[in-house]
């Protein structure tokens, strides 16, 4: 097998969710998964985690950081379903229940790359990901379940990451969370797939000239 | 620039300027300095300067502008008024330079007449404003003050305090003019749209297609050409027609979504749409197996209007030649009709016309090469069409020239007979000509075709001529060369004499070419007037003519000679008329009509057809009838079959010509048929006529009420081609059919005029082109994406070769095989062929059935529709499965339900909510079930706990040999009174208390494996063990649908353990104790596993199932017991176990089969009225408000997936005849004998052919069909059955043990209820304890539901009377009456016999393979057959089925004691439905029979089947093990 090539390629992803924007909400935590198709399967690190519960910066930004790592390693026989991480947020309400506060989906970045190779291009692959919530289906079930606390909720948060079905829910837009990656492929190339740049530097290429007008 | 730089030179400031020569505009103002300089209206000024204030102010303003001037004239550039310059400015400044002495001057002056109108202006404001004066200087001087002491305005400004600027209106207009552009509204002038000298050339004139343009207003179109042109003069926004260049009208006639209609609007009551409920117009599903397609209501009209015969035996001479005038007659007419001749003349005159055009060169612009080419074609073309045409005119002049003859004949035939027989009368008719005229057309004819003629000749002439040429230069070369030869020949012939061999001529001696003959004029025009007189009319001959007329009189009978006489009595003796067949049979025929003496004969009959097939033939039969004699088929004529687009009233009255063979000599005038005859008095020239005619008629298609022709479907009709075409092209499919029609869409599209070009038509246009050109060429596709060829990047094979993409492509299908197939590699050398091999092994099968597995073809073809039904059903679930619902999606709490529960409960349970949902001490909740996707082999067990078992059959003395004799010798009437005296007495003595009665244990064997468990004693023993069965699943897939499809059963087999001393001497029994463990089978309980897995929990007590008859063994014990008391109890007599089965982990039982049916509901559609499914849903929604656990049925789930209400399903259906003859007298024996015959249907749960899906139904004729079913379709055939034998009978929806949720049926007899068990065929009385039904949820009836809603629901506790609304809650009452549902059931049930041989054949099959097994299963023994045995069993059997295993065991036993005196016989015989070999296997295997291992066994085993009609069969298998005794 050696002498016929690799048969897999391998994606290293890791990287944080780093913080997120929820501008009524304080003391949220954030648990975040993987879906990926069939032909992909984890050979390293962590399918799914949970993180700690975060309060609001006192600073003007009032972000609520996590800096949570996410380190995985997938192997590939085809790019067909590529890995989505899927973002879910919960946090208490007024009454102290746990509520779910966001969902939010994001596709792996396709190219290698980090988010720190040099000053001039930090952050590469930094996700913002716009996060919703499912809505009540009536005005009374919006109450009801404010009030006790029992918001709607996907029945599994992965189904954020595909399209079959969403369009029986209807959803709310409710902050953002920001993700870094770092990205590692490996025989991507010997398998046919160019995903981008062979090396980081490509892109910085010759740097615009300095002197121009912004 | 450079001779600018050079006068610029010149100036005077050349230092100044040179470096700047590039930023000019930026110096300009240097140069214009000057004219900052203090202006003049200063002075204007003076006459106001009273003020000392003004006076300061005028200090100070002097100071600031001597102090801005230094400052200016340092500072050289200063910004440059804000003011446009206008090109003739810009040849003023260039002017500069070379008149630097003028410079200021002009500067001067110009600035002064700019400056003149606001000086202007300032006087007229002075002079208004006299009054108040000082006011407005000084605020004019307040502001110039600011403008000094403030910010650093513009020198000017500063240096020229003035008044603002006032342009007079002109001026204005004239520089707006200039920077202005006002669009005129008129219409721009072609030429100026388009490059000069060009032509406007309009795209469609020349029939490339243009799109309709959108609708612009004229004016508005103007002004936008007039700006175009103005801004851009390159006019590349005008097309070649010197029009805007636009696209075509994007806006589509007519909506392509129905217009949302605001709710505010009154929509008129006549013009709401109402929502009508699809009805389907066949009420049988396709799949069935030899359900035919409906018989339609279709009619084909047949009008026959005449008969004429074109020859007849009876015909007289004249009648023949007149025939045949009338034949030539009719093709004159048809050729004069279409007049070729003179078609063909003009085109010949054409061509020629054409040909002189292209020869004068002044005209024809064309290449000199073109035209010659051109005029060789044309030239071409005339031969050709002078040659046709001279044909046609021969043609013509001889048709003429043969109706001349034959009315000459006929004429003088007349005279000669002396009387006449035909009305028929020829005229000629003269046609004057103008001689000269003629003449001269002639001859100019005749001079044209000569000419071209001998043009042509000559043209072949010197072609022929350059052939001879060459030729001759070749004959030339040759003889040189042979003289050559010839010489040298002459000189080496001594030396070489072989060389002439050797070399030999290739071929003879080239001929001397001969020139070629010029050709002869005279010789040419010869020819032509030849040909001209021969086949033209001579000029100034008058043209003929011919007239036929029928105005001649026939010579009455009495004039004519007695044989004329005797034909015409012929004639009128015979009669004809026409029979009507469709499809080879007759189904209508004419009325008898005599021959006219004309030989025609009027019908004027029509005959509709009311047709159920699709015609495949159509024939008219003529007959004859002579008098009185018979009839004579004279012929036959086939019509042909309409068109569909062929309607009544459409139809035209067509000619079918017909002949016959018949050979008929007449003995009169009458020339007879088939027979030579002679015009010729010496008989010579002779003529031999057959009988022929023509039948008028029309065929088509008749038109119904409603203006729906009455055709049959397409898919009636010869499938082959019709429905290739269908599916080929999508126009033929729409509803026009065959080719004909598409030569109508042609015709339709040019009458039309469909736009050719126009894209949208392209198919179209495509399509019409095929059709009309090719004729019989149809495109064997419809392209759909025309370009899709050149986007496809690569081609399809390739594409299908790829294993990889295939894979990819069969898993996003879903294809079972590849539905979760994870990781498919990357390279198509890494996919395994063997990949595919099961998937296209699986393809392959689905058409071949398997003989292997299924030994009647009956069965086999039953499980392959049973396999397709399934996979049917899967792909709908699968689709379904991909139509998600909210709940599906999300979680949400329910609301409470204000509307049903009332505030207060909303109120309760708000408060309710109020607890706390996450307590700090929460209760222990039940286990969380497994779900069952991550389980291997080993997890599962299967536990199964038996307790105790009542009833178990007792051994009966071994019976020594001695007591034999006596009662073998008896007879077999007289044994069967006299076995119970004779037996009770033994009993009585038989059983000492001591002696063991049975020892039983217990086997449960599953998925072959095996455990027991300890051995207890007596009939009634107690074990209370649990046995642990590993449970593996198919594939190793646990996923639940793949669990919901295990069809194992768990064999629950109760042994008696007997222990037999084999010691063989009595010796030794002092010192050893020798004895062999033996078991014997009593009875086995059958459970499937699907039930357990539905159920998690299998309690209760169940009836062991013992086989009729078991030698050796009694329970008459007990019995006598209790029947003295319990007359009911004998109903239910055998033997029963109480057992505990559940799985270890419990398994999620996904959702359950009728959990989802509601779903399911929701996905799959209806028939049903919605009115209809509302009701039943909130009756369900009600009776399962009050009992949840109740189970209570209203719609169910059709075979095809549609919902049906349940009532449908009941109806009085036959029985066969067969079995209601069997017992003509006793109603309760055929009931039971129905209720057999059930039973014999094999019994194949839902849940395991549909896997996971839902409850389909299917009516009782599907259910025959199949011959498989579950509880509901036992039931519901039974139920129908009963009812029409006239029993009260409903349909019982409730639990049983061990099935869950079945069906039962109940009966009302004359004082009690019965309960039957559809599967088994057996009946229990309301009040029998044993009694597997436990709880009733509903009746049904065939046209109502009743719920129950009384407090208990057991059968035993409850009251089955309906009537009373508070015991039984019917679906239809009062309020909602009985709608009058029809039934989805057939009319009635057909029954084919069973063949006989067939099943007998079966039987031998079937023997054979267990044969076999039975050896297979004892690997390591000897298996030895008992043929004598085996031949008595044999015969044993079908009197066990004709009793119904009853009451025979002791003749049996008796019967084999005789037979088999000397062994020591076990066995029994067992009975079941017969669906496939598997289970019979399993069955036998069960029995254990094979284990025993006595080296001296022998064994029987026979299998009888009783066929039953409708293919269901009745399977008996006895084995038996046979020990000699010593």
């Amino acid at each position: 097998m050696a002498a016929a090539g690799p048969s897999v390629f391998l994606l290293m992803v890791n990287g944080q969710v780093e913080s997120a924007q929820f501008p009524e909400y304080d003391d949220l935590y954030c648990k975040y998964c993987f879906v990926y198709g069939q032909d992909w399967a984890p050979t390293a690190g962590l399918e799914e985690g949970i993180s700690q519960i975060t309060c609001k910066s006192q600073d003007v930004r009032r972000a609520l950081v996590w800096n949570f790592p996410i380190d995985i390693t997938f192997k590939s026989t085809n790019p067909y379903g590529w890995p989505q991480i899927v973002l879910s947020v919960y946090g208490p309400d007024v009454f102290g229940n746990d509520v779910i506060r966001g969902y939010g989906v994001a596709h792996v970045p396709l190219s290698p790359g980090s988010t720190s190779v040099c000053e001039n291009i930090c952050f590469r692959h930094k996700r913002t990901i716009p996060m919703f919530v499912p809505e009540s289906t009536s005005k009374l079930q919006k109450f009801t379940s404010w009030f006790m606390g029992r918001r709607p909720e996907y029945t599994d948060p992965k189904v954020v990451a595909q399209g079959e079905g969403r369009e029986v829910t209807r959803v709310r837009s409710q902050g953002f969370v920001t993700l870094l990656f770092n990205v590692v492929t490996k025989d991507m190339r010997k398998l046919g797939y160019d995903t981008g740049p062979p090396d980081t530097h490509g892109i910085l290429g010759p740097s615009p000239p300095q002197g121009l007008p912004r | 620039m450079v001779s600018e730089k050079s006068h610029l030179g010149d100036q005077q400031e050349p230092g100044h300027e040179d470096p700047n020569a590039d930023a000019r505009p930026l110096s300009m103002p240097t140069r214009r300095g000057p004219r900052s300089l203090p202006p003049i209206p200063s002075a204007s000024r003076t006459g106001f300067a009273e003020f000392s204030m003004r006076e300061r102010m005028r200090e100070k303003l002097q100071a600031a502008r001597s102090k801005a001037e230094s400052a200016l004239l340092q500072e050289i550039p200063t910004p440059r008024p804000r003011r446009l310059r206008s090109p003739s400015e810009k040849e003023l400044e260039t002017e500069f330079g070379t008149e630097p002495g003028g410079k200021i001057q002009t500067t001067q002056q110009e600035d002064d007449s700019q400056s003149y109108s606001r000086v202007k202006f300032r006087d007229s404001v002075r002079k208004i404003k006299s009054k108040t004066p000082d006011e407005e200087e000084l605020l004019d001087d307040k502001d110039a003050v600011d403008f000094l002491l403030g910010l650093d305005r513009g020198a000017e400004d500063i240096v020229a305090v003035r008044p603002a600027d006032y342009e007079s209106v002109h001026i204005r207009l004239q520089k707006e003019k200039e920077l202005l552009f006002i669009p005129s509204r008129r219409t721009v002038p072609t030429y100026k749209k388009l490059p000069e000298n060009v032509q406007p050339r309009f795209l469609e004139d020349e029939g490339l297609y243009i799109g309709a343009r959108l609708e612009v207003p004229r004016t508005n179109q103007n002004i936008m050409e007039n700006r175009l042109l103005m801004q851009e003069p390159g006019r590349r926004w005008f097309g070649d027609d010197g029009r805007i260049l636009a696209l075509p009208n994007p806006i589509k006639p007519f909506p392509s979504r129905p217009l949302v209609l605001s709710q505010e609007q009154d929509i008129k009551a006549e013009l709401e749409t109402l929502y009508k409920k699809a009805v389907k117009y066949v009420h049988r599903s396709q799949h069935m197996i030899g359900s035919g397609d409906p018989p339609g209501n279709f009619q084909l009209d047949i009008d026959i209007s005449g008969l004429i015969f074109t020859h007849h035996p009876c015909f007289s001479r004249e009648h023949v030649l007149a025939a045949k005038l009338a034949q030539l007659y009719d093709q004159y007419l048809a050729r004069r009709q279409r007049n070729k001749a003179k078609f063909l003349t003009d085109k010949l005159q054409a061509l020629r016309n054409a040909v002189q055009m292209s020869l004068n060169p002044a005209k024809t612009p064309k290449s000199l090469d073109t035209t010659r080419r051109a005029i060789n074609e044309y030239k071409s073309e005339i031969r050709q069409t002078r040659k046709l045409r001279d044909i046609e005119q021969e043609k013509d002049r001889t048709l003429l020239k043969t109706i001349i003859k034959v009315w000459k004949e006929m004429k003088s035939l007349r005279e000669f007979q002396r009387f006449t027989n035909t009305p028929l009368k020829l005229v000629l008719r003269k046609e004057k000509v103008d001689q000269k005229a003629d003449e001269e057309a002639y001859e100019a004819e005749v001079q044209a075709e000569i000419s071209e003629l001998l043009e042509e000749h000559r043209e072949e002439y010197e072609q022929r001529m350059d052939e001879y040429r060459s030729a001759h230069q070749q004959w030339k070369a040759w003889k040189k060369a042979q003289r050559t030869k010839k010489k040298k020949k002459k000189q080496g012939v001594e030396e070489h004499p072989d060389d002439e061999m050797e070399e030999p001529y290739p071929g003879e001696d080239p001929v001397k070419p001969v020139p070629p003959e010029p050709t002869n004029q005279a010789v040419i025009e010869q020819e032509v007037r030849e040909r001209a007189a021969q086949s033209r009319r001579r000029p100034g001959e008058p043209m003929l003519v011919p007239e036929l007329s029928l105005a001649g009189s026939v010579t009455p009978n009495d004039q004519c000679p007695r044989v004329e006489v005797l034909r015409r009595e012929d004639v009128k003796r015979r009669s004809v008329y026409l029979k009507v067949l469709f499809n080879d049979k007759e189904v209508s025929r004419t009325n008898s009509r005599p021959l006219g003496a004309d030989f025609r004969v009027h019908f004027g009959q029509i005959f509709n057809l009311q047709i159920v097939n699709w015609p495949e033939s159509l024939t008219l039969q003529v007959y004859e009838t002579v008098g009185h004699s018979g009839t004579t088929l004279l012929a036959e004529v086939f019509l042909p079959i309409p068109e569909t687009t062929v309607v009544t009233g459409r139809a035209p009255l067509e000619e079918v010509e017909f002949s016959s063979n018949q050979h008929v000599t007449l003995d009169h005038e009458g020339v007879g048929s088939g027979v030579p005859f002679s015009f010729e008095a010496d008989g010579s020239n002779q003529l031999t006529l057959m009988t022929s005619g023509k039948v008028s008629n029309s065929v088509s298609w008749a038109i119904g009420e409603n203006g729906i022709p009455l055709i049959p479907p397409l898919s009636q009709q010869n499938i082959g081609f019709r429905s290739a075409l269908k599916r080929a092209d999508a126009i033929s499919s729409i509803g026009t059919s065959g080719l004909t029609d598409m030569k109508k869409l042609a015709k339709w599209a040019a009458e039309s005029k469909l736009d050719p070009n126009d894209p949208n038509n392209a198919p179209l246009m495509q399509l019409i082109l095929v059709a009309t050109s090719g004729e019989s060429y149809v495109p064997d596709f419809f392209r759909l994406e025309q370009l899709q060829q050149e986007f496809n990047f690569v081609s399809d094979e390739e594409l299908n070769r790829s294993k990889r993409f295939r894979l990819l492509r069969l898993r996003s299908q879903e294809v079972p095989e590849f539905r979760n197939y994870k990781q498919i590699p990357v390279y198509d050398r890494e996919i395994m062929e063997k990949v595919f091999q099961d998937y296209e092994k699986r393809l392959r099968d689905r058409n071949v059935i398997e003989t292997k597995d299924h030994i009647d073809t009956h069965r086999a073809i039953v499980a392959k529709y049973l396999q397709q039904v399934r996979e049917s059903v899967i792909n709908r679930f699968l689709i379904a499965k991909h139509h998600f619902l909210l709940a599906d999606l999300i979680v949400e709490e329910e609301v409470p339900n204000i509307s049903s529960e009332g505030s207060g409960i909303l109120g309760l349970r708000l408060f309710k909510l109020a607890e706390q949902k996450r307590p700090l001490r929460p209760r222990r909740k039940g286990r969380k079930k497994v779900t069952a996707q991550n389980l291997s082999d080993g997890d599962i067990k299967l536990l199964v706990n038996i307790i105790r078992a009542y009833d178990i059959p007792v051994r009966k003395p071994i019976t020594s040999k001695f007591q034999q004799p006596p009662r073998s010798s008896r007879t077999f009437s007289e044994k069967q009174a006299a076995s119970p005296t004779t037996h009770s007495p033994t009993h009585s003595a038989d059983y000492p208390l001591s002696q063991v009665l049975v020892r039983p244990f217990v086997e449960v064997s599953f998925q072959r494996t095996i455990c027991h468990t300890t051995t207890a004693d007596g009939p009634n023993p107690s074990w209370n063990e649990e046995l642990e069965l590993p449970f593996r699943a198919p594939n190793g897939n646990y996923s639940t649908t793949s669990l919901q499809s295990v069809k194992d059963d768990v064999f629950i087999n109760i042994f008696d353990e007997v222990l037999y001393d084999v010691l063989e001497d009595d010796r030794e029994r002092a010192s050893g104790i020798h004895t062999r463990i033996e078991r014997h089978w009593l009875g086995c309980v059958k459970i499937p596993f699907s039930t357990i897995y539905f159920q998690a929990k299998i309690d209760g007590t169940f009836k062991i199932d013992t086989p009729p008859v078991l030698l050796g063994y009694s329970k008459e014990q007990s019995v006598v017991a209790e029947r003295g008391f319990d007359p009911v109890r004998s109903l239910s007599e055998g033997s029963y176990i109480t057992l505990f089965i559940t799985m270890e982990p419990q398994l999620v039982p996904g959702e359950s089969v009728r959990e989802k049916t509601s779903d399911m509901l929701k996905k799959f559609d209806s028939q049903e009225d919605e009115k209809l499914l509302q009701a039943t849903e909130k009756f369900q929604a009600e009776c399962a408000l009050k009992f949840p656990n109740r189970q209570c049925l209203t719609t169910v789930i059709d075979i095809s997936g549609k919902t049906v209400f349940i009532t449908r399903y009941l109806k009085p259906l036959n029985p066969p005849q067969e079995l209601l003859n069997a017992y003509p007298n006793n109603p309760q024996a055929t009931a039971e004998l129905v209720a057999r015959y059930v039973s014999l249907i094999p019994f194949l749960p839902d849940t395991v052919s549909f896997a996971g899906i839902c409850d389909l139904w299917s009516t009782s004729d599907q259910f025959l069909d199949l011959l498989a079913g579950d509880e509901e379709e036992h039931a519901v055939l039974l139920c129908n059955y009963f009812l029409s034998l006239g029993k009260k009978a409903w349909l019982m929806m409730g639990n049983a043990i061990p099935e869950g949720p079945t069906a039962y049926v109940l009966t009302r007899e004359q004082s009690h209820y019965l309960i039957w068990n559809p599967c088994s065929g057996h009946f229990y009385g309301q009040f029998d304890t044993f009694c597997p039904l436990k709880s009733v949820g509903c009746l049904i009836g065939p046209d109502n539901i009743w719920f129950n809603i009384q407090r208990h629901d057991s059968p035993l506790r409850i009251n089955f009377d309906i009537t009373k609304p508070k015991l039984w809650k019917s679906f239809f009452s009062r309020s909602l009456p009985y709608p009058g549902l029809s039934s989805v059931q057939p009319e009635e049930l057909i029954y084919q016999r069973t063949d006989k041989a067939a099943a007998a054949e079966l039987q031998d099959r079937i023997e054979k393979i267990l044969k076999e097994k039975i050896m297979d299963w004892r690997p390591r023994h000897l298996t030895r057959w008992n043929r004598y045995c085996t031949s008595t069993l044999r015969h044993f059997l079908p009197l066990l089925e004709r009793s119904q295993g009853e009451d025979v065991e002791d003749d049996h036993r008796a019967e084999l004691l005789k037979q088999l005196g000397d062994y020591r016989f076990s066995g029994f015989p067992l009975h079941m439905p017969y669906s496939e070999l598997k289970p019979l296997i399993e069955a036998v295997y069960s029995t254990g029979v094979h284990n025993i291992d006595v080296p001296n066994v022998e064994f029987a085993l026979a299998v009888y089947i009783h066929p039953y009609p409708k293919n269901v069969l009745s399977v008996w298998i006895y084995v038996a093990s046979l020990i000699r005794n010593r």
